[in-house]
């Protein structure tokens, strides 16, 4: 097949080309540039698409034998997954914007730019598997549980799916590093990135209060007692603890929680531990990544953040939204966070949480 | 097969070229010393010298070596800021980065006055804005700078006609892309300096020159030896020297030949793809560049989808982070982002043939419907 390489300048995506021209594909490296004012230099482990980043991207290529080229995908990338990213804060809800990402940019702009072009799908690095069966193209956790990024890849529809190739599923992340060291790739010891690509600086409220402001809204209690400031809502987190500056203590001096998030009227609202707990949830345009299901009652898992635990749960679909009942209560969970469905390792599907009890 | 069309950025060099270049990597001796070596090779460098300057019209004296095209900008653009207590520099708004950059710098560091000259739709410098611009402020200005053809379009520039009017204001010239490919005499000119490179002439790589009047001493960018008339330090490169001068003195840049190339080229073009604009094509233009616009196409789709075919052009400008821009020539000519960001230069040389053309045009058409839809799925 003649495929696309999407090339972070990181060793997984490096190693992921080098594989795929290996399986005899006609393999094509890009980088796409997400940023319209790129740092020159990568400052640790976090952020990506600096000018470093396309350097390495480049130079793997080269090592590899394959064309390489970059891809301006800066305004796509803002409109896609930053300002969605700012929005839904502002909407007092939490996003993934690396999940936005792979639905909007890598497995849509990218990909339909490549299905036009000529090709026929998208290699990344990502850790996740996929097998053919005899419903088609099915998702499945990478053999690294440490690694498996099959949750961010939960918003890919089967046709997404089937113009992706992940060579990395079936290898941990520790013998990718040993199989660039012996391909000559100099990004083989390059750190992972973490955090979010678009926050260098790992501080997620400063950026956005750099942005959206600071203004001052009240801290109050489930009984709407208000118990101190705060500086802008949309920085805090369901479940968050720290931070919060309040002067009023409880009765027993037990800590408060973050309960939600009140956007229209710029206020947090805090109570104890317990009243974090959840139940159930309610999901938002549910994508599935394999055969869709239905109203039936049906056994699984649900992971509601990138790295989190697969929680038992009961999962249906009720008026185009996806149910999940969990077998034992889960504390903290915000809306604007993905759900994600597993059969086993397999991904059955995601929706985007409006709705938590 | 492979075609390259992508002369203006560099040049396959000439066998002559690199013959020379071999002997003179294989002979010892530093241009610079006093003993029998130094001066063999100094004689190697001295009548390289005078062979580009025969192909100049300037003196070989007027001749200073240095690393790059952009080493002589930088050293003409600054020295001449220097050399002046005038202020304002009045360049063409679609100069190559090498003249607009030193001299923006000179804004931010030096306190220069920048004055870029407008270009008609065509490209070619708005001479009666140079005429009011001299005639207003003709007493504070330090230089004009335009280059002698444009290195996106071809298109060539009155030079001559700007330096009358300049009149006793130093005029340089990059004349980095004209350099034997059509006539060019420093002195019929009557510039002040003027810069040539190496590597888009069939010359090697690493080697350029500025060619300065005798009588201006323009204060050094490089300190040292003081090896090229104290403005430009550093071993002089006999053996890059020697193959300029071979590459120059073979005459093997048959231009009525490239220009018949590239007008089959330009015609094939509008015959399949009857929208697209020639950019600059009633200008004078230099034989071997075709600058394409392809409507409705983003240019950098075409460039993966030709090189995939074996086709080598251009899409002109890209930031340091490789991402490609819209071109300040093409936006000078009056056209907007979008729809520079959809053209292509293709630059053919002497070593292409109509099989080359016929090639490119063959795969042409599937790369064409290819990138558009590439852009269409975009703007979904």
């Amino acid at each position: 097949m003649k495929i696309i390489a999407a090339m972070s300048g990181g060793v997984d995506s490096a190693v992921a080309a080098a594989r795929a021209v290996e399986a005899g594909h006609e393999v094509i490296g890009v980088h796409l540039a997400l940023s319209s004012n790129p740092q020159k230099y990568r400052s640790g482990a976090r952020g990506c698409c600096t000018i470093e980043d396309s350097h390495d991207a480049r130079r793997a290529a080269d090592v590899i034998g394959i064309p390489f080229y970059i891809w301006d995908m800066a305004d796509e990338f803002h409109e896609g997954v930053v300002e969605n990213f700012m929005s839904e804060y502002k909407a007092g809800r939490t996003p993934n914007p690396c999940l936005r990402c792979n639905e909007k940019i890598k497995f849509a702009a990218v990909l339909d730019r490549a299905k036009a072009m000529g090709f026929d799908g998208v290699v990344t690095g990502h850790y996740a598997r996929t097998e053919e069966t005899d419903n088609g193209r099915t998702l499945h956790r990478a053999v690294d549980p440490l690694k498996d990024q099959s949750y961010v890849l939960a918003v890919l529809n089967r046709e997404q799916i089937n113009g992706a190739i992940f060579p990395l599923g079936d290898t941990e992340k520790v013998d990718i590093r040993i199989e660039a060291e012996a391909r000559g790739l100099a990004v083989a010891q390059k750190p992972d990135s973490h955090d979010i690509c678009f926050v260098p600086s790992g501080d997620n409220a400063g950026w956005l209060r750099d942005r959206m402001g600071s203004e001052v809204g009240p801290i109050v209690d489930q009984d709407g007692n208000k118990l101190g400031e705060h500086k802008g809502a949309y920085t805090y987190t369901i479940g968050q603890r720290k931070g919060l500056g309040l002067t009023v203590p409880t009765a027993d001096g037990s800590p408060r929680f973050v309960l939600s998030i009140e956007p229209v009227t710029n206020t947090v609202v805090v109570g104890a531990r317990e009243d974090l707990a959840v139940t159930s949830m309610r999901g938002e345009r549910p994508i599935f990544c394999g055969p869709e299901i239905g109203a039936a009652p049906l056994r699984g898992f649900v992971q509601v953040r990138a790295h989190g635990a697969a929680l038992d749960c009961t999962y249906y679909l009720d008026n185009d939204q996806l149910v999940a009942e969990l077998d034992a209560p889960l504390l903290g969970l915000a809306t604007g966070q993905a759900m994600v469905i597993y059969d086993g390792d397999r991904v059955v599907g995601s929706a985007t949480i409006c709705e938590t009890a | 097969m492979s075609v390259y069309l992508d002369h203006a950025a560099t040049t396959p060099m000439f066998d002559v070229a690199i013959d020379a270049m071999n002997t003179s990597l294989r002979k010892l001796g530093n241009p610079s010393s006093l003993h029998t070596e130094g001066r063999s090779t100094r004689k190697d460098v001295e009548d390289a010298r005078e062979k580009i300057a025969r192909a100049i019209d300037c003196q070989s004296s007027e001749i200073i070596f240095t690393g790059s095209g952009t080493e002589a900008n930088n050293a003409a653009i600054k020295g001449l800021f220097w050399h002046s207590d005038k202020k304002v520099i009045l360049i063409s708004s679609i100069e190559h980065h090498a003249v607009l950059d030193p001299a923006h710098w000179l804004v931010e560091h030096e306190g220069a006055q920048l004055i870029e000259i407008p270009v008609t739709p065509d490209g070619v410098i708005d001479l009666e804005y140079v005429k009011k611009t001299v005639a207003d402020r003709g007493s504070e200005i330090a230089l004009i700078s335009v280059m002698h053809s444009n290195n996106e379009t071809g298109v060539i520039q009155p030079i001559a006609d700007l330096v009358k009017i300049a009149g006793d204001i130093p005029v340089h010239c990059d004349a980095v892309q004209s350099f034997t490919k059509v006539p060019l005499s420093f002195k019929q000119l009557g510039l002040f300096s003027m810069t040539i490179s190496g590597h888009k002439v069939g010359g090697p790589l690493g080697i350029g020159a500025l060619i300065l009047r005798r009588a201006v001493e323009i204060p050094a960018l490089l300190h040292g030896g003081g090896q090229e008339r104290d403005i430009r330090s550093g071993t002089l490169n006999a053996p890059s020297i020697v193959a300029l001068a071979a590459a120059v003195e073979a005459k093997l840049y048959n231009a009525a030949e490239v220009a018949s190339l590239r007008d089959a080229f330009e015609a094939g073009v509008l015959a399949t793809r009857p929208d697209a604009v020639i950019n600059g094509k009633s200008a004078d233009r230099l034989p071997g560049i075709s600058n394409i616009t392809f409507p409705g196409t983003q240019s950098d789709s075409l460039l993966l989808l030709m090189d995939s075919q074996k086709v080598s052009c251009s899409t002109g400008a890209a930031c340091t982070a490789g991402v490609h821009r819209p071109s300040h020539v093409l936006m000078a000519m009056g056209l907007t982002d979008v729809v520079s960001q959809s053209s292509l230069r293709f630059s053919f040389g002497s070593t292409n043939s109509q099989a080359d053309v016929d090639y490119a045009l063959s795969v042409l058409p599937d790369v064409i419907e290819r990138g558009l839809a590439a852009n269409a799925v975009g703007k979904k």
